[in-house]
């Protein structure tokens, strides 16, 4: 029964509507933007989703506990000015990309407290933490970029292997790991358990406290990361910088079929989420969509794609009911 | 040729190759409480979802009223005064019961809810139904019996004249069934039919008129329930002879592992008893006397204020679940999809789910041990699942409770809580609970039961605790236990003033 029901049209259509959605949006840039289907624009859209990725994959793990962040742009934003100084003073590369990063992976732990000990919902919580950092960003800047650190930290970003950019390399390894943890841990296990049932993971003799500051932390830690990467990639720091990118992180996870009340959704089909909007940002940009457009498309994209996803696993559960 | 309000021919429901529902044929009767007894599984669930429009049959058809049909949907079968209360409820606690009444359709005036009117018309169904409960009080300080009673206030008010009842005794106690049948034989009196579905066959006796008995999706037989007894109706369920006898553990009670001393929270008031190796004590009383929660401390998963207890010689505070856990004691809770499962997880997931660190190195969970672990107890617990990797919230509720048990079997606890652990399960199924149990404490693992079905609770038990209030006010031994003798003490007025 299970394989007969594997191969029918529209499982197959939920399943994996959201390629056929890729290639469609890519022949029509095709079509739109000679120059689409070029290496050139391949390693664009790479570079560019290598940083999306890399936040989705951390958002991917807080929607799965039934919680959300909307934080991430501020965080990397907040990381990359600060490795900035850091470097600007004197600092040299490593230490002060470990401090940044501390400071991430704090900021993710004020998200996780609000949400665990103070029980504010996570949308509050994390609309606060981005506006406070994103103030922050500003603030420790004056408004202005940072410049003038030394120029190997911008070498991270033109570096590759084989004509592999390190920034895909360095976010295919961060996906390589997600993945790991969330399908092979015993955190896994917990994260998708505490998002599908809170009261019995408690019961089951979860720390579910844990759980959830540890998602958060891990979606602060993979957004100071995604933050690094940008500033080596642009070489200043700049504190309007990662914005809306809690945006682009929620989309590619929902697009990705992860219900945003938790515990369902796969990883590997985030990452599909996270190519269509790569290919999705890059193509409208190189047909020249303006920004105010772009903001339209991607907002209804949005919508649309939590749509899909809800009624994916609605029917899905029917279907499950059925057998 | 009766007056039948309802009558179904032939009616089927085939899920791909599962013949949930096969050639049903039978009525009821206008006005008269009709029973419908199986197990889990013999396709009440999908009958009640083929009147509600739910599901359509496959084949068959359904006569309501008079008029033919293939198939209902929900507003048709809506409009037709067919109705059914579920065992978890629709309301909304934060509303009061007249606005859970008119839930959805508020009578209104200029635009805005007419309040004032609502609460009349909530109070005039109450005096003709003859209940006794103030319309302003909000659905969530109302015990679960009146709970109950709103759902099915509000099916009335819609002027159902079909009402399908699943289950509805299930959280009640006996004293809260007793109010709740008067009011199911007053609305047989205002011609309502009713279709009641339980478990506890004492009360299909008790209440109904008519039973109907379904066994694997297959029509089985309808009697008047004058003409039959209960040794035949579990027949016609299981399809074979069942005892229903208990199960007795021939361990003897050894030293004492646990000790509860003047265990004092909101709702448990200076609790104090021991526990022995080997030995099934029950605790009996009403819901919301202080039972569940009594354990829920014992489990760490809810705060005691003062008291102190010892485990196996040590001290022992819980903190959490995971602390009681670790020091081997082990709850299965009251409701198991809500507290005991994750319905999104397989069978092996939820077995696994509490000992998941045992089964991993370092955070790695090894996968080969995890099957092992869930093979061994779908074989041992004989659940029934096609494999280990079925969801487990397509399993029946036997089922589930299965997993529930065998994913705090798998912890190794020593000291085991039952809360309500044959709630809404059929009747083979709470056999091999029992049989279980006793086995259990045969290996010498301690066992507290929590349950209101006082047969199964005497049966079980080799002493008993009865709670009170949040007091436990006495104390019987096996010999001493009778029913009317616990019920005295559990619903014993002072109990509620002496602290």
């Amino acid at each position: 029964m299970k394989r007969a029901n594997k191969f029918d049209a529209l499982s197959i259509l939920l399943e994996y509507g959201i390629l056929l959605v890729l290639l469609f949006l890519i022949v029509i840039f095709s079509f739109l933007s000679g120059n689409f289907l070029s290496v050139n624009t391949l390693v664009t859209i790479l570079k560019q989703i290598s940083i999306t990725g890399i936040t989705s994959i951390g958002m991917c793990y807080v929607i799965l506990t039934g919680g959300i962040d909307l934080s991430v742009g501020s965080i990397a934003a907040v990381t990359a000015v600060s490795a900035a100084i850091f470097m600007q003073n004197g600092w040299s590369g490593i230490p002060s990309v470990l401090a940044a990063l501390c400071l991430a992976v704090l900021f993710g732990m004020v998200n996780g407290f609000s949400v665990t000990k103070l029980h504010m919902p996570a949308l509050i919580a994390t609309l606060g933490t981005q506006t406070a950092l994103r103030g922050v960003a500003y603030i420790v800047t004056g408004g202005l970029p940072v410049h003038g650190f030394s120029d190997s930290f911008g070498n991270f970003a033109k570096a590759s292997v084989l004509g592999i950019p390190y920034m895909v390399i360095l976010m295919v390894c961060v996906f390589a790991g997600g993945k790991f943890l969330l399908e092979k841990t015993t955190t896994g296990r917990y994260i998708y358990g505490v998002g599908g049932n809170e009261e019995s993971s408690r019961l089951s003799g979860v720390n579910v406290t844990q759980i959830k500051l540890f998602v958060y932390m891990f979606a602060g830690f993979l957004s100071g990361i995604a933050g690094l990467v940008l500033l080596s990639r642009t070489n200043s720091g700049q504190p309007s910088a990662a914005d809306r990118y809690e945006m682009d992180a929620i989309t590619a996870v929902v697009l990705g079929g992860v219900s945003l009340s938790g515990g369902e959704g796969k990883i590997n089909q985030v990452m599909i989420g996270v190519v269509l909007m790569g290919v999705l940002s890059t193509g409208m940009i190189m047909c020249g969509v303006d920004d105010y457009w772009q903001r339209l498309v991607k907002g209804v994209v949005l919508i649309l794609a939590v749509a899909f996803t809800e009624f994916s696993i609605k029917i899905r559960n029917k279907r499950m009911d059925k057998r | 040729m009766v007056d039948a309000i309802l009558k179904v021919d032939h009616l089927s429901k085939y899920f791909a190759h599962v013949k949930a529902l096969d050639d049903i044929t039978f009525d009821v009767k206008r006005g008269e409480i009709h029973a419908l007894c199986g197990e889990n599984g013999a396709g009440k669930s999908t009958f009640i979802k083929l009147l509600t429009g739910a599901h359509e049959p496959t084949k068959g058809k359904i006569t309501f009223d008079g008029n033919e049909y293939d198939r209902l949907n929900p507003k048709l079968a809506m409009d037709l005064g067919i109705s059914v209360i579920y065992q978890e409820f629709s309301l909304i606690p934060y509303l009061t019961v007249a606005e859970n009444i008119f839930f959805g359709r508020e009578i209104q005036k200029f635009g805005v809810r007419n309040i004032k009117k609502m609460e009349k018309m909530a109070q005039e169904l109450c005096d003709e139904m003859g209940i006794e409960v103030n319309v302003n009080t909000r659905v969530r300080d109302l015990g679960i019996a009146y709970q109950q009673i709103v759902e099915i206030m509000k099916a009335v008010s819609r002027n159902a004249k079909f009402i399908i009842m699943d289950e509805p005794t299930a959280p009640l106690t006996l004293n809260e069934t007793d109010i709740f049948f008067n009011i199911v034989k007053n609305m047989r009196k205002k011609g309502v039919t009713i279709i009641f579905i339980s478990h506890r066959l004492e009360e299909v006796f008790e209440l109904c008129d008519r039973v109907t008995v379904f066994c694997d999706g297959k029509y089985m037989i309808t009697k008047e329930v004058k003409d039959v007894t209960k040794k035949q109706l579990i027949a016609y369920m299981v399809g074979r002879e069942l005892t229903e006898d208990y199960p007795t553990a021939n361990g003897k009670a050894g030293e004492v592992c646990l000790e509860v001393r003047g265990i004092t929270n909101a709702r448990v008031r200076d609790a104090s008893f021991v526990l022995r190796r080997g030995e099934i004590v029950g605790i009996g009383g009403l819901v919301g006397a202080g039972r569940t929660e009594l354990a829920r401390v014992l489990y760490g998963a809810d705060r005691y204020l003062s008291g102190t207890m010892i485990l196996n010689g040590k001290p022992y505070s819980p903190k959490s679940p995971k602390d009681a856990l670790r020091r081997g004691i082990g709850l299965i809770p009251e409701d198991r999809k809500q507290q005991g499962l994750v319905l999104g997880f397989s069978v092996e997931n939820n077995t696994a789910y509490s000992s998941l660190e045992k089964l991993s190195r370092g955070i790695v969970i090894q996968d080969g041990k995890m099957a092992e672990l869930a093979e061994e107890y779908i074989e041992s617990l004989r659940i029934k699942t096609p494999d280990k990797d079925q969801p487990v919230k397509t399993l029946s509720g036997g089922n589930q409770q299965k997993v529930v048990i065998a994913r705090i079997l798998a912890t190794k606890c020593d000291i085991l809580i039952f809360d309500e652990p044959t709630r809404g399960i059929d009747v083979g199924a709470k056999q091999e609970i029992y049989s279980l149990m006793a086995s259990l404490a045969e290996q010498g693992k301690s066992i507290i039961m929590i349950s209101s079905e006082m047969p199964e609770l005497i049966g079980m038990s080799d002493r008993m605790l009865v709670m009170n209030n949040g007091k436990i006010v006495g104390e019987l031994s096996k010999e001493e236990v009778t029913q009317e003798g616990i019920l005295e003490m559990a619903s014993a007025e002072e109990a509620g003033q002496t602290i």
